[in-house]
């Protein structure tokens, strides 16, 4: 049975200026110990679908319009009871945020913050907890961590916090980790550890990972799966290999042939032209069709859906459904 | 820590040693003096008078037999009140300023943090709404007609307690809500303030993301940061409920410090002028200290500078 | 490869107006129209502002005219707000009591903004040792017991209503230089002044059409929240007798003399108390308002 199931996820922010629908209609499932990738620009609705599942959408003026998402078969983590939520996150589910420097509490030390989700979800006393904490340290590789685990946030940088960060979800040994681009606001040195760290962890905890990024090259060396997303949608869902080789979505294609260390050298810079809609506004049919250099008139008419096509592939475009062209 | 003490404690001492100067020449230069305003007093008494209370001597010298005297901790004798010394008025006037001034900040504190944060977790609420517009209605309505209005109302009008005085228990209650109402009112929308911004901040986010519960959150989480501009705002208020204690007791008939200072300011009573007001610059220059040690108790991140 | 991109580029969909953006200012006016609370108070207080600036025109009496014969009588017709123990017009006295306040507020205020936002903005602007020396001062006399000193300064060297309008001026300047100083410091490292910068923008370009609508943001802001604390210190001082003298009237003495005789005459208390504080109310509203409209990090959307 799947770890977490989600269906029909809508996400909507109701604003001055209109419904801004950043989570448009995204299902899927992750199994237990999978590493599952979500890859998107900003906007594409990724990390809002995490927020949803965590329960972190700020409503107002954000509201989950519809759509359900069961863990381990039993809470639907949409429509369940705070106080049903709050057994749940920070104990079987946890979450990694992309901004290091902010995600901590200035106001408390790196001590308290850590072992808290030890205390609040009662799994030890104090004492224990801080040894456990210590521990948690040491494995996410600070150095120095007896000393330096009585010090504030402030005192730590960008990559020691995010390791800090790590520990502290990895803590309670969840069975899902979520982790929203968190290599995106630390130097690109400090980037390959984490990803190294998370691994190491993931290996030995056996958690499901979901890893948001947009990054192709962060998919590629660490998820098993992924999904493509797009304006609030998912336009591609794959094996990491299959993705990258044998892609059945022109988004997908463009994005990859965006990557400038794989252009010719001396030539312009690829890039998809235009930009990505205004998610204020109702999208008739494939919402990357003003930008795609396959579309035809069917692809503005609805519906527009993922459809399987190979075992383990599916994809949302209905030319690639329908084999009209092949990339 | 204790470094930081130190050092705010060294960098007082010229302030107070300006203040002293500022006020004892502001004082002396002034036109008239303590026995102009009496009925006219003959001029060999008045000379007599002068000698006694070493007013003749050139100012220089007045001076520094003041700061002399100043440093054994002898504020002088009242020119107005024969027989006292300014020490003596103020150790009998004090205490009643501070219990006045305790109630109400007990209130302003109580009132004020009770109803910011209730406003801050239920923003835009009817609560909200509603505590805020009486918090601004504190702050509009100034404790001169505040008082008096309360003392129509409840006093005259409703008979519940006295209208002036400071004699049974029940006097206490209209002079110290009158005096902190003003403080509760801007100490609830500070901290609302205060709270909002902590609560919109993203380690708030984290705090939720490990399932920790609401209460949690507010106590443990939010409100080391967010009351901080409460008590960034305490240091400057001491003073000003010193200030406000003036117009307070002169309603409501209290005989605390501030009455006796505004009565000393117009009979020109120099030394009792200047005793008290040395008396509050101590004051809240130590209140001042303590507000800012809290301030970096509460925030770490000045602990480094 | 080459033509496939100019095509693609041309057949990009243009920048929707959501995207084309509206100038600061505008975006304020907006949110500011939208503030109903904002918007009554304004009117309140142009009302109540013509009123007193009209009022040698309108109002029935002189404010120094007694008459003797109707001596402390409540609201009837022809003293609508009743009148005071020698027999003048409350109503009267009121409107002039406008004129005084609202001279305190402006000038009082006008002073303080000079002096700060001069102040502030060298300090801000010079940095290093020259900002710390002049900030230090500002913290020694914040410190101090300000209005002690005011009060002094009143009681010692006279009554003159000119005083009273530069020693109130002198109390409000520090928290005006603090704010213009922050602000000033925090727009020279701004990313955008930097960026103005290597886009080649000429300095005095930079500095008027980036920096300047920027501190003036705040400046406005507090400058519409000086005034009624102004107005409070006056009305305080007057009601320790130190402010305004009859035959003179500001609310601060009305309300001395209604607290005064508060048992027989309610009404000299209320009608000034209550537009003193309707006063106040509306110019903090107001302020508010500008506050919430002018910041563009705090939407509440």
């Amino acid at each position: 049975m799947p770890l977490l199931t989600v269906n029909n996820l809508r996400a909507y922010f109701h604003t001055r200026n209109g419904v801004v629908r950043a989570v448009d209609d995204v299902s899927f499932e992750i199994e237990k110990g999978d590493m599952l990738g979500i890859v998107g620009e900003s906007g594409s609705g990724k990390s809002v679908t995490c927020y949803s599942l965590m329960g972190l959408v700020p409503q107002p003026p954000g509201r989950i319009e519809s759509g359900s998402a069961v863990f381990d078969g039993k809470t639907d983590l949409l429509k369940c009871s705070t106080n049903d939520l709050n057994q749940i996150r920070g104990k079987h589910m946890a979450m990694v945020f992309q901004d290091p420097m902010t995600s901590l509490n200035p106001y408390m030390r790196i001590e308290d913050q850590l072992i808290e989700p030890l205390l609040i979800h009662g799994v030890c006393g104090r004492a224990e907890a801080v040894k456990r904490g210590l521990h948690a340290l040491e494995e996410v590789g600070v150095p120095d961590a007896a000393k330096r685990i009585r010090s504030y946030p402030h005192e730590f940088s960008g990559g020691m916090r995010q390791r800090v960060m790590i520990a502290m979800a990895l803590i309670t040994k969840p069975e899902l980790l979520i982790a929203d681009e968190p290599t995106t606001a630390v130097d690109v040195t400090v980037q390959a550890q984490i990803l190294e760290l998370i691994k190491k962890m993931q290996n030995e905890l056996g958690m499901a990972v979901i890893w948001v990024t947009h990054d192709l090259g962060v998919v590629a060396g660490f998820c098993r799966r992924v999904l493509v997303m797009y304006a609030g949608r998912i336009l591609e869902s794959a094996p990491t290999e299959d993705l990258f080789y044998r892609t059945k979505h022109p988004y997908t294609r463009a994005l990859q042939r965006s990557i400038p260390s794989l252009q010719p050298k001396g030539a312009e810079l690829y890039t998809i032209a235009g930009a990505p809609p205004d998610l204020s506004k109702r999208i008739e049919g494939c919402p990357f069709a003003p930008r795609c250099e396959f579309a035809q008139e069917r692809c503005g008419q609805p519906p527009i859906e993922l459809k399987t096509v190979e075992p383990g592939h599916a994809t949302a475009c209905v030319r690639m459904q329908s084999s009209e062209i092949s990339i | 820590m204790l470094r930081f003490i130190a050092k705010r404690f060294l960098e007082t001492i010229p302030v107070l040693f300006v203040i002293v100067t500022l006020t004892f020449f502001m004082v002396r230069l002034a036109p008239g003096g303590p026995f102009t305003t009496e009925k006219s007093i003959p001029p060999e008494i008045q000379k007599k008078l002068e000698a006694y209370y070493g007013l003749n001597k050139p100012l220089y010298h007045q001076y520094l037999d003041y700061i002399g005297n100043l440093l054994k901790g002898d504020l002088g004798p009242s020119f107005k009140y024969a027989t006292w010394s300014v020490n003596e008025l103020i150790w009998s006037a004090f205490p009643v300023s501070l219990e006045l001034g305790c109630y109400a900040l007990a209130i302003a504190l109580i009132l004020g943090l009770g109803a910011g944060v209730i406003a801050s977790l239920r923003q835009n609420s009817a609560a909200d709404h509603m505590s805020m517009s009486l918090a601004m209605i504190g702050i509009c309505v100034p404790t001169f007609v505040m008082g008096p209005l309360l003392i129509l109302v409840f006093g005259l009008g409703l008979g519940w307690v006295n209208a002036s005085g400071w004699d049974s228990a029940r006097d206490r209650i209209l002079p110290a809500l009158t005096l902190g109402f003003v403080y509760a009112a801007y100490i609830a929308r500070l901290t609302r303030g205060g709270m909002l911004e902590i609560l919109n901040q993203d380690f708030i986010r984290t705090a939720h993301a490990k399932g920790a519960p609401p209460i949690r959150i507010i106590f443990k989480h939010a409100l080391k940061g967010g009351l901080l501009p409460v008590v960034a705002f305490l240091g400057p208020a001491i003073a000003d409920i010193i200030t406000g204690s003036f117009v307070v007791e002169t309603i409501f008939q209290i005989p605390g410090l501030g009455r006796f200072f505004v009565t000393a300011a117009f009979n020109r009573d120099y030394t009792m002028v200047l005793g008290t007001v040395l008396f509050y610059a101590v004051l809240i220059i130590a209140c001042n200290l303590a507000v800012d040690i809290v301030q970096v108790w509460l925030n770490p991140k000045l602990r480094f500078e | 490869m080459q033509e496939t991109f100019t095509a693609q580029t041309q057949n990009a969909a243009p920048l929707s107006e959501a995207e084309a953006g509206t100038s600061l200012w505008r975006d304020a006016w907006h949110r500011l129209k939208k503030n109903k609370m904002a918007v009554a108070s304004a009117v309140i207080l142009a009302a109540l502002s013509l009123a007193s600036v009209l009022a040698p025109w309108i109002a029935p009496y002189s404010y120094e005219e007694q008459n003797l014969a109707l001596r402390a009588v409540p609201p009837q017709s022809g003293h609508w707000l009743g009148t005071d123990a020698l027999g003048r017009d409350q109503l009267t006295r009121l409107l002039y009591g406008g004129r005084v306040s609202l001279m305190v507020g402006i000038v009082a205020t006008g002073v303080a903004l000079l002096i700060g936002v001069t102040y502030g903005a060298t300090s801000g602007f010079f940095g290093g040792k020259v900002d710390m020396a002049m900030m230090r001062i500002v913290d020694i006399i914040y410190a101090l017991p300000f209005t002690i000193f005011v009060i002094l300064l009143m009681v010692f060297f006279g009554r003159d209503i000119r005083l009273l309008f530069v020693a109130i001026g002198a109390v409000e300047w520090l928290t005006m230089a603090r704010i213009v100083r922050g602000q000033v410091q925090s727009l020279k490292k701004q990313e955008f002044i930097e960026a103005a910068r290597a886009l080649g923008l000429r300095r005095r370009r930079i500095i008027f059409l980036h920096m300047i609508p920027n501190v003036l943001g705040p400046i406005i802001v507090y400058a519409t929240l000086t005034v009624p604390a102004v107005m409070l210190l006056e009305a305080f001082l007057s009601f320790l007798g130190l402010g305004v003298q009859p035959p003179m009237s500001s609310w601060g003495l009305m309300i001395k003399d209604g607290a005064d005789r508060m048992e027989e005459c309610p009404w000299l208390l209320i009608a000034p108390g209550v537009t003193l504080a309707v006063t106040l109310f509306c110019l903090n509203f107001l302020g508010d308002g500008l506050r919430d409209a002018l910041d563009v990090r705090a939407s509440k959307d």
